[in-house]
């Protein structure tokens, strides 16, 4: 594997366990494991010091310093990894002390990625991480070339996508150092999945996608007209009251004076239809669209990433995401325990790392307003904000402003008169690197 | 801004405390949340010991009442290599209390404490477990001693997990009350839509025929016509379809989907309309409880009930007489949403609401009788909240009978004994991806220590040795601890009066044997990956234990880190 590459600087040659070496006292279990063969090894496996070499000199990124992400920087830097880089744009605060370890009260309001890192490596000495408060895309590919595995403990599918993107991006066949394995963990309350990407060879978190489909949004009219349930009139008091009574302050969810505000709308509109169960924290749940998170779950998760990233860089067992082997565990936790592990396929028409367009049924009397909306919730692309073209003119831009108001009479048009059955369309959207191909099949 | 018009409902603005634990409050709620921070969890650590602290870690977090780790040892430098709760400061000193130390830095909230006396005199006191609420107890420990804990546990009901964890694979058993009820099990939402389309109440008959009044004859606008909602429409339907079909309901498949395209002849695109298309399969079939329903109403505890029952049981056996008069559980009450008008759609709510208090009116009526003619003490009678909940959820309540922990080298020469479970399990030997051999490989490592001994001394006196533990041991160990696997398997065998022929029979030894190898190699080190990764996996259970909510499992779970899987068994 492209992972397990010898060491570039000699590493000690002991064969396993040594009395007289702290350090390697100190590593006892770990190295007792890798300085023997294991039954399920390649053949090619030599023991002792070239596993032991490879965990101390592989560099990984994290991504994400969250609940995932603490676990995760413990984990790898109990695991033996001494490089490891961290990003994550968040500050502490207070609801992430039921699960985030490594932070304390005092630290609410800091950055989630420099406390961290200073956490874990005065627990664990001799272990590097270098924090960086800031966006994935802040970074380049010669950032991210540096690397041996990332691994992804997020909460946003739109980082997610965007890493996917850049790694399989940055493939060079005639370069092995260019393929990075892509270890990426997800958590929901008692559910969660962890599953490995060897870009461009093993099915991506593209290919993916659509194992994660987005909710379907409740109907404007129905907000506005006839709400029926408790987060109807929370959403109300979100979309459309906050925009007719203070448009010029821009909503902060985490602003409580914003959360009381929409709560309290919600609450009378609530009672003027006799519907009951508005409260604040549903309020704060809906318009933040909050995951309930646990520590035992991201601790599950977290582990199974760091374990196949401690497979990947050491060879001391197989790892999921070899090629035509298992990538995928999902986890489900609240009626007993149980896993699914298997191998999720790579697809020939995935925008990031295939080559085929994707055939798309339309419907030629739809108008191609209703299209560019349904790609918001399309499963597989979930884009919020198209821009669609075919090879010879722009059909509609969402971006930027003066495109989009040259090309928005077009959305009141029939799709017969825009496209021809059989014509290929591409649709991109600017917070990705993708570009989905289509080909228009008419009904 | 407009915000004078309403005062501010300050009692609602959530606490400092409900502020930190809000995203694990939207799992358990209040109750729940309670009954973790009344819970004192004791750990009886052992070995290398990561499993147990990682457990406690994501107990600690959540706000367990108070910890106790039992560990006679002094932290080693093989420790700060694999427990984060350990620093260089630690080092030479008892690993409990440096252990709660830095777990209780992770929750102001939450009281630690720390015993460094051997486990063989902690366990012959008097009631050694009186003060703790559930108990884990991390392998290595010696067969007879673990038999000591299990009859202290069994005693005063206490629930009680064993932990195995060792190279890249674990496993945890639970041992739970003969009898453990849980009522909120947290069922998904969708599987717990009970409409009663086929058995309509009279005020629900109305509501659908004023809803529908008109529909057919076309005497409905376009507007009131989109907004009946789907529940009225199936009744309306069902009724139409009932009139040429002998009075009688679409009951095949066959038959639904006729029913299906009656409906749709009504409205070829309106919503509420495919709504009512996509909901016929699911909603059209006769509510018949469970299995796991069935079985507690059946239960002798269900039964049997005297003045001492736990309240679960009274509940149940008025459940029971409800069922037996009206032939079906009582409603839940609950509406998913659909397409209607807001005044029309709560309407509709009320209907379910009251048919469901009625009908939990009616077990209370009955719970209360009960009580009187068991001689019950008024004050020990059962909450009517309790009885709410039980209604609400009846259809998903669940009953696990836990089960005695197999114990491994209890008598010597004597392999592990599967009891009634032996031909399940045995089954279990051929079943491809079966972890069993896992299991067995664990049992086996567990025979292999009880006649074992390490030439090192502890605090605690002569330490088990485990299998791969010294520098020259893998070879022979792999071979011993395998030779003793195989005779579990042939036991087991044995045991369920059955045979296996070869080929199948050579794979499941060296299946078994390749479980055996891994566990060997790790020498009894635990990485950290999978402790912590099992640390999770038990936190959530015992979470699960202790808030009676969701569904423990039952009773051993079994984690392969090189596969990346696991599997539940019953052992
Ligand atoms: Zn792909």
């Amino acid at each position: 594997m492209a992972a397990a590459q010898q060491p570039e600087a000699a590493v000690r040659t002991t064969n396993g366990p040594s009395d007289t070496d702290t350090a390697s006292k100190r590593w006892k279990y770990a190295h007792t494991l890798l300085s023997r063969p294991g039954a399920y090894t390649d053949e090619d496996f030599e023991p002792g010091a070239i596993p032991i070499g490879n965990i101390a000199q592989s560099h990984v990124l994290v991504i994400g310093a969250g609940g995932l992400g603490c676990e995760i920087l413990k984990n790898l830097a109990l695991s033996g990894f001494k490089k490891i880089d961290v990003i994550d744009m968040d500050t502490i605060d207070v609801s992430n002390l039921n699960r985030q370890f490594l932070f304390r009260e005092k630290d609410v309001g800091r950055p989630k990625a420099e406390v961290a890192a200073e956490f874990v490596m005065k627990r664990v000495p001799g272990c590097m991480i270098t924090p960086f408060v800031g966006k994935i895309q802040d970074k380049d590919e010669e950032y991210y070339m540096q690397f041996q595995i990332v691994i992804c403990g997020l909460d946003s599918i739109e980082a997610r996508r965007w890493i996917n993107a850049t790694l399989v991006g940055m493939v060079d066949m005639d370069n092995p150092d260019s393929l990075k394995p892509l270890v990426d963990g997800g958590t929901e309350g008692f559910k969660g999945q962890s599953r490995v990407v060897f870009p461009t060879m093993t099915s991506c978190i593209e290919c993916q996608l659509d194992m994660h489909a987005p909710r379907a949004a409740v109907p404007l009219c129905t907000l506005a007209t006839i709400p029926r349930q408790p987060q109807h009139c929370i959403e109300w008091a979100h979309i459309i009251k906050w925009e007719e009574e203070r448009k010029d302050t821009a909503l902060d969810t985490d602003d409580p004076e914003h959360i009381t505000w929409l709560y309290q709308k919600a609450l009378s509109r609530a009672k003027d239809f006799n519907i009951s169960g508005v409260t604040y924290s549903m309020t704060q749940g809906v318009v933040k669209n909050i995951i309930p998170a646990i520590a035992s779950t991201n601790a599950v998760i977290a582990a199974s990433c760091c374990n196949e990233a401690f497979k990947i860089a050491t060879s001391s067992a197989p790892f999921l995401g070899n090629p035509g082997q298992n990538n995928y565990m999902l986890y489900t936790g609240d009626s007993g325990i149980y896993t699914y592990t298997f191998e999720h396929q790579k697809k020939d028409d995935c925008p990031v790392c295939g080559n085929l367009p994707k055939d798309m049924t339309l419907n030629a009397e739809q108008t191609l307003g209703e299209l560019v909306e349904s790609f918001a919730e399309r499963p597989e692309s979930q884009l919020k904000k198209p821009n669609l073209r075919t090879e010879e003119k722009t059909l509609y831009y969402s971006t930027p402003m003066g495109l989009e108001e040259a090309t928005r009479p077009n959305l009141e048009k029939k799709l017969s008169e825009m496209l021809a059955d059989g014509e290929e369309f591409a649709v991109s959207d600017p917070a990705f690197d993708i570009t989905f191909r289509y080909v228009a099949r008419f009904s | 801004m407009a915000t004078e018009d309403i005062p501010p409902p300050l009692h609602d603005i959530p606490t400092a405390k409900e502020k930190k634990y809000d995203r694990q409050l939207r799992l358990w709620g209040a109750s729940g949340q309670i009954a973790l921070e009344e819970t004192h969890v004791l750990l009886i650590n052992n070995g290398p010991g990561v499993t147990g602290v990682e457990t406690l870690k994501n107990l600690v977090l959540p706000g367990i009442g108070q910890f106790t780790i039992l560990d006679p040892t002094l932290v080693s430098e093989a420790d700060l290599g694999v427990n984060f709760f350990l620093d260089d400061a630690s080092l030479g000193k008892f690993r409990a209390a440096e252990t709660v130390k830095l777990l209780m830095e992770l929750n102001p909230t939450v009281q630690g404490h720390a015993i460094s006396e051997p486990l063989e005199t902690f366990i012959a006191q008097e009631k050694p477990f009186a003060r703790y609420n559930l108990i884990l107890a991390a392998a290595p420990i010696e067969p007879a001693i673990l038999a000591t804990i299990q009859r202290r546990a069994q005693e005063l009901q206490i629930p009680t997990f064993t932990i195995h964890s060792t190279g890249f694979f674990s496993a945890f058993s639970a041992l739970l009350p003969p009898a453990f009820p849980i009522v909120d099990t947290h069922p998904d939402s969708t599987a717990t839509t009970d409409l009663r389309l086929l058995l309509p109440w009279p005020e629900l008959v109305q509501f659908a025929n004023e809803m529908t009044a008109g529909l057919e004859e076309g005497k409905m606008t376009a507007q009131e016509k989109a907004h009946i909602p789907w529940v009225c429409l199936i009744l309306r339907y069902l009724e139409k379809w009932k009139e040429t079909h002998a009075g009688k309901v679409p009951e095949t498949y066959k038959e639904k989907t006729e029913f299906r395209s009656l409906v749709r002849s009504g409205d070829p695109h309106e919503e509420n309309f495919d709504e009512a298309c996509a909901a016929v399969l699911k909603s059209l079939n006769p509510p018949t409880p469970s299995s796991s329903v069935r079985e507690i109403l059946s239960a002798p505890e269900t039964s049997s009930l005297d003045a001492t029952s736990p309240a679960f049981w009274f509940i149940a056996h008025a459940i029971h007489l409800f069922y037996t008069q009206h032939k079906q559980l009582p409603l839940p009450g609950a509406v998913p949403d659909m397409k209607a008008q807001s005044a029309d759609y709560i309407k509709l709510q009320n209907i379910y609401k009251t048919k469901a208090r009625q009908d939990c009116a009616e077990v209370l009526e009955s719970v209360r009788k009960l009580e009187k003619s068991t001689g019950r003490s008024p004050k020990m009678a059962v909450d009517e909240k309790d009885v709410e909940n039980f209604c609400k959820g009846a259809a998903h309540i669940h009953l696990v009978r836990g089960r005695p922990l197999q114990i491994a080298g209890l008598e010597e020469g004597q392999p592990a004994k599967f009891g009634d479970r032996a031909t399940t399990m045995a089954m279990e030997l051929t079943t491809p991806d079966s972890l069993i051999g896992l299991h067995i490989a664990f049992l086996a490592w567990d025979e292999y220590i009880a006649t074992h001994r390490s030439s090192a001394k502890s605090a605690g006196g002569e330490l088990p040795k485990v299998p791969g533990s010294g520098p020259g041991d893998f070879e022979a160990d792999t071979e011993k601890m395998t030779g003793i696997a195989h005779k579990i398997v042939d036991s087991l065998i044995k045991e369920a009066g059955t045979f296996i022929e070869d080929p199948e029979y050579s794979e499941v030894k060296e299946n078994v044997g390749k479980f055996c190898m891994e566990l060997v190699r790790a020498g009894g080190g635990e990485l950290h990956n999978i402790a912590s990764l099992t640390g999770g996996l038990v936190a959530q259970e015992v979470i699960k234990v202790i808030t009676r909510q969701y569904i423990p499992v039952d009773n051993t779970c079994l984690f392969d880190g090189v596969a990346s899987r696991s599997q539940v068994l019953r052992v």
